[in-house]
């Protein structure tokens, strides 16, 4: 592939000079929200723009379960009033959607499984408090994989989504809804989560911008569990400024949730224009090895060139136990998953199969016919994981594993600022093609699981095509890092347009 | 064939919070259904649990109460089973690593020694909810009022050799977190119930017999009761030729027998892992040591000090300390009397112990409070009124008819002191009895007490009964 990126200095970028000549839905939050506080716009105006869009575009895509149109329209509003009031902060009248793992009080929160279908959640989740105290509209919740397990959006009781760039291959999983809707601008952001991948490898495959912030920097608290030890909910959305934006309002500390960790949180913004000058990179070595799509290799040098033009050092390093990450992912996801699991039990809310003769039938029927396959396979696994006389060899070899790898991340960062390298070893594969075969589709998120196992932050760009589908870069940082991350994204948007483009189908 | 019995005990004591170990829902017993359970006892998609830092304390306060090892790190962990009353179909508990461990506590025995009982550990964990199987027409009713209260799990090391010496234990493990200020104590509630490890083994042998579990004993006589019944049976089971199994086992108090509820073979694999959800229990100095401070003066050491500073007998000292309300009590009185501490012992576990317990009613609410017992008192003390006229008085106390001395005033109860007086009433009895009195100059000294007797009776009870005694002896000589 020759596709080099074009090299638009801030001042000359289209997009930040001529927003009146773009159409609303190509604009990003940052642009939005500069056209709600110039009052070129109503974010009632903004909501039934993109809700309209739902409409006509969703069939094709299947990225929402539920769209909440009434409700949009009156959050619309209030942001509007609020706004007049004076009170409007960056994100107050942006639409955005929520993967359907988010509780959403009076709404269904189905964690795309048969088994909460008609869940009604009776709560919030602390993200989607935060970002309707931001004032974020909510258009509607996202298709994803069954409780967050899969890598291709395929397992979801709803159906498949479909990936924007070609209706023909899978968006990435498990937040393949939330990506797919960003890509082919139906929100122009939405909320992820990330246990092994599920915000990057989508995010990749849909060539949008998504982060995975530091395990414990966004409260878990009514997010739906699947594996509680590496699940963290993130922003996606079109570009690095616009997860800073999100990732803003949804940040912090949680009383409610103890693993979240009390700390302050920046303005993610501050830091997004820092200069790149004498930024060391590392590039593992084992991130560019066996596996790994050749054409994808070429496209993720290419960017590394851009960096080092942007004044980045790029630097090989070695993250020795990498290859360990995903055996020890697949008996610790799934060991916690059998247990966060085991509460749909048909007893007192989800599916319950009919006519149960007695208890073990009651029990046995409701969770066969509302769990598909692949979530039956881990809980499968995981139970098999935990039982006695096999904890020592699985389980607790696994949580070494764990630490072996965090090490290797600690010592990197030693001699580098980020470490980079791509966000999943091939682009978007077609829908079914690995439906059959999960340790090929496990292999998907062979450079993200680590990340999860270890609690660090990372983050995917798009940085080109390759069989004209988009090519995701990820960057992984230390703790808390999170503004290193989206300043390193950010300076290379503001060079490139690869993040600006939109499927054709959808432009 | 002689056997010996080993018994251990593990006691789930409900921790006084006024809320639940992992949520801000009520512990208050007796709510309708369902009322006192919120989402996080629900167990519904997307909760956490966010430990309460009350019960934390109260661990720690149980953990020096026993000389136990308060950890500086524990670890919550999730115990895995399917039941319908169970919300999440785990329990969070504490596994390999306990709140407290390696502690002890000290018995009475019959014979008056003591004995020194082992306590393994003592962890954390969340009640489950309750199944009520009647009147659901065939079906069951879930009530999760109770899921999520705070429990402590208090197992004892193999040290009990008989059902007398389990309940010996168990009764000072209740006043102790009662004393603790950590369990209320009330059985009947559920909120100390015990799970009883039995197993005989021939006298001599040091390897242990294989046990049987009885679940749920939730008083000190059921626990007696269901050992008994359990020694009796491994022991008529192995000398018919036959194998203990082990299994978990019910008490029916009905029927006093204990009954298979389920068998090792069809036990439960927990699944144990650390719970994800929370992080490990960190205990610094600082922590221990405020919940030092905050122990209460306990039993062994308030008796100790009743029977140096009241010169109390060991007997009197350990039932005053039965509980604290009691000892406070007595300590109340003594104060307000200002001497006298064994009379004020007597009284107490006399007469207002045994009013008490005829109306069933707890100190806090007795009609007779620590100052007014003391103003019954002093006037036994001052001679005002005898022994056996206070109490009339009590009683009349009792039952609200105000403070002792305007009770003796009113009824006219005061002590005849007046020798002359009373030497007035042994001169009518005297007269009135010529025969008594002619037996008793020819010998017949038990008569005595019969001219003690008329003399009372004469006088309502209220002369000065050393005064009766010492002027009767002096006129009967004649």
């Amino acid at each position: 592939m020759s596709l080099v990126p074009l090299s638009l200095t801030a001042e000359k970028n289209p997009w930040s000079t001529s927003l009146d000549s773009i159409a609303m839905h190509e604009k990003t939050i940052a642009q939005l929200s500069a056209g709600l506080a110039a009052g070129e716009f109503s974010s009632e105006e903004l909501t039934d723009a993109f809700l309209e869009r739902v409409r006509r575009y969703n069939p094709q895509l299947n990225a929402f379960i539920t769209l909440t149109a009434e409700t949009a329209l009156a959050q619309a509003r209030a942001a509007d009033e609020r706004r007049q009031r004076g009170e409007a902060g960056p994100l107050t009248g942006i639409p955005i959607a929520h993967k359907d793992i988010f509780c959403t009080e009076g709404v269904r929160t189905s964690c795309g499984s048969r088994m909460l279908d008609r869940f009604i959640s009776p709560y919030n989740a602390t993200v989607v408090d935060k970002l309707n105290a931001a004032g974020a509209v909510m258009l509607g919740k996202t298709n994803m994989d069954e409780f967050a397990m899969g890598s291709s959006s395929e397992t979801s009781f709803y159906g498949p989504v479909c990936n924007p760039w070609d209706l023909d291959t899978v968006p990435g999983g498990s937040s393949g809804g939330s990506a797919a809707a960003v890509a082919a601008r139906l929100a122009p952001g939405a909320t992820g989560t990330d246990t092994g991948g599920s915000i990057r490898q989508p995010a990749a495959m849909c060539g949008i911008t998504g982060l995975k912030p530091t395990y414990g920097r966004v409260s878990r608290w009514g997010m739906i569990a699947y594996a509680s030890s590496l699940d963290q909910g993130g922003p996606m959305a079109r570009t690095a400024e616009d997860c800073a934006l999100l990732l803003g309002a949804m940040a912090g500390f949680d009383p409610r949730d103890s693993t979240s960790v009390d700390r302050p949180v920046p303005d993610y913004t501050a830091q997004l224009d820092r200069p790149l000058n004498g930024l060391k990179i590392g590039l593992p070595k084992e991130y560019f090895g066996e596996g790994l799509d050749g054409a994808v290799a070429q496209t993720v040098e290419t960017a590394m060139a851009e960096y080092r033009k942007l004044g980045a050092e790029t630097v090989e390093i070695s993250l020795p136990n990498s290859q360990l990450a995903i055996p020890a992912y697949y008996v610790i996801a799934p060991a916690e998953c059998s247990s966060n699991l085991a509460r749909f039990d048909g007893v007192r809310y989800g599916h319950r199969c009919e006519n149960p003769k007695d208890l073990l039938d009651l029990y046995t029927r409701s969770r066969g016919e509302g769990f598909g396959p692949e979530v039956t396979r881990r809980i499968l696994v995981g139970t098999f994981a935990l039982s006695a006389g096999y904890y020592d060899a699985y389980y607790l070899k696994a949580q070494q594993i764990r630490r072996l790898i965090s090490d290797d991340f600690q010592r990197a960062f030693e001699q580098v600022d980020v470490i980079a390298g791509p966000t999943s070893p091939t682009v978007a594969f077609r829908l079914g093609e690995k439906v059959d075969d999960p340790i090929t589709m496990y292999l998907s998120d062979i450079y993200t699981i680590a990340v999860n196992l270890a609690g660090l932050p990372g983050l995917s760009l798009p940085v080109g095509f390759v069989s004209e589908l988009p090519v995701g870069l990820q960057f992984i940082a230390n703790y808390f890092a999170e503004d290193r991350l989206l300043n390193v994204a950010h300076r290379y948007q503001q060079v490139t347009d690869w993040h600006l483009r939109t499927p054709l189908a959808f432009a | 064939m002689e056997w010996e019995t080993v018994i251990g005990l593990e006691i789930h004591a409900q921790l006084a919070t006024k809320s639940k170990i992992f949520s801000g829902a009520s512990t208050a017993y007796g709510a309708e259904p369902n009322t006192q359970a919120c989402a996080i006892d629900l167990g519904l998609p997307g909760v956490l649990p966010v430990l309460n830092r009350d019960v934390v304390r109260m661990a720690a306060m149980f953990g020096l109460a026993i000389d136990a090892e308060v950890a500086h790190r524990s670890v919550f962990a999730r115990k895995n089973y399917f039941y319908p009353d169970l919300p999440k179909s785990y329990q969070i508990s504490q596994y390999e690593l306990p709140v407290v461990a390696k502690g002890r506590l000290s018995i009475d025995l019959d014979d008056g020694s003591s004995k020194v009982i082992g306590i393994t550990r003592a962890h954390l964990e969340e009640d489950a909810g309750k199944s009520l199987h009647e009147d659901f027409h065939g079906q069951s009713g879930i009530d999760l009022n109770r899921a999520g209260t705070p429990l402590l799990e208090i197992v004892s090391e193999p040290d009990l050799r008989s059902a007398k010496e389990a309940v010996a234990y168990m009764k000072k493990l209740h006043q102790m977190v009662v004393y603790l200020g950590i369990c209320d104590g009330n059985m009947q509630e559920g909120s100390f119930r015990c799970d009883a490890n039995v197993s005989v083994r021939p006298k001599g042998e040091s390897k242990l017999g294989t046990r049987a579990e009885i679940k749920n004993l939730n008083s000190f006589r059921f626990v007696e009761r269901a050992i008994e019944f359990e020694i009796e049976r491994q022991i008529d089971l192995i000398e018919s030729g036959g194998k203990v199994v082990q299994e978990t086992r019910l008490y029916d108090p009905d029927k006093g027998e204990t009954r298979s509820m389920r068998s090792k073979e069809e036990a439960n694999d927990y699944r144990y892992f650390p719970d994800p959800d929370l992080l490990p229990l960190i205990l610094d100095e600082a922590f221990i040591h405020a919940a030092r401070a905050d122990l209460p003066e306990l039993p062994e050491t308030k008796k100790r000090r009743f029977m140096e500073a009241y010169g109390l007998s060991a007997y009197d000292a350990s039932v005053l300390t039965t509980s604290r309300a009691l000892a406070d009590y007595y300590e109340a009185t003594v104060a307000a009397l200002g001497a006298e501490p064994k009379l004020c012992a007597n009284w107490v576990m006399g007469d207002f112990s045994a009013f008490l317990n005829k109306d069933n009613q707890d100190i806090a609410n007795s009609p007779v409070n620590a100052g007014q017992l003391a103003g019954l008192l002093r006037r036994i003390q001052d001679r005002t009124i005898s022994g056996k006229i206070a109490k009339e008085v009590f009683e009349a106390m009792w039952a609200g008819e105000g403070e002792a001395d305007a009770i003796i005033e009113k009824r006219g109860l005061r002590q005849i002191t007046d020798t002359s007086a009373i030497e007035k009433v042994i001169d009518e009895v005297i007269a009135a009895n010529p025969e008594q009195l002619a037996q008793y100059r020819a010998g017949k000294d038990k008569l005595f007490g019969f001219f003690v007797g008329q003399v009372m009776k004469l006088s309502k009870g209220k002369a000065n009964p050393q005064q009766v005694n010492d002027l009767l002896v002096e006129k009967l000589k004649g």
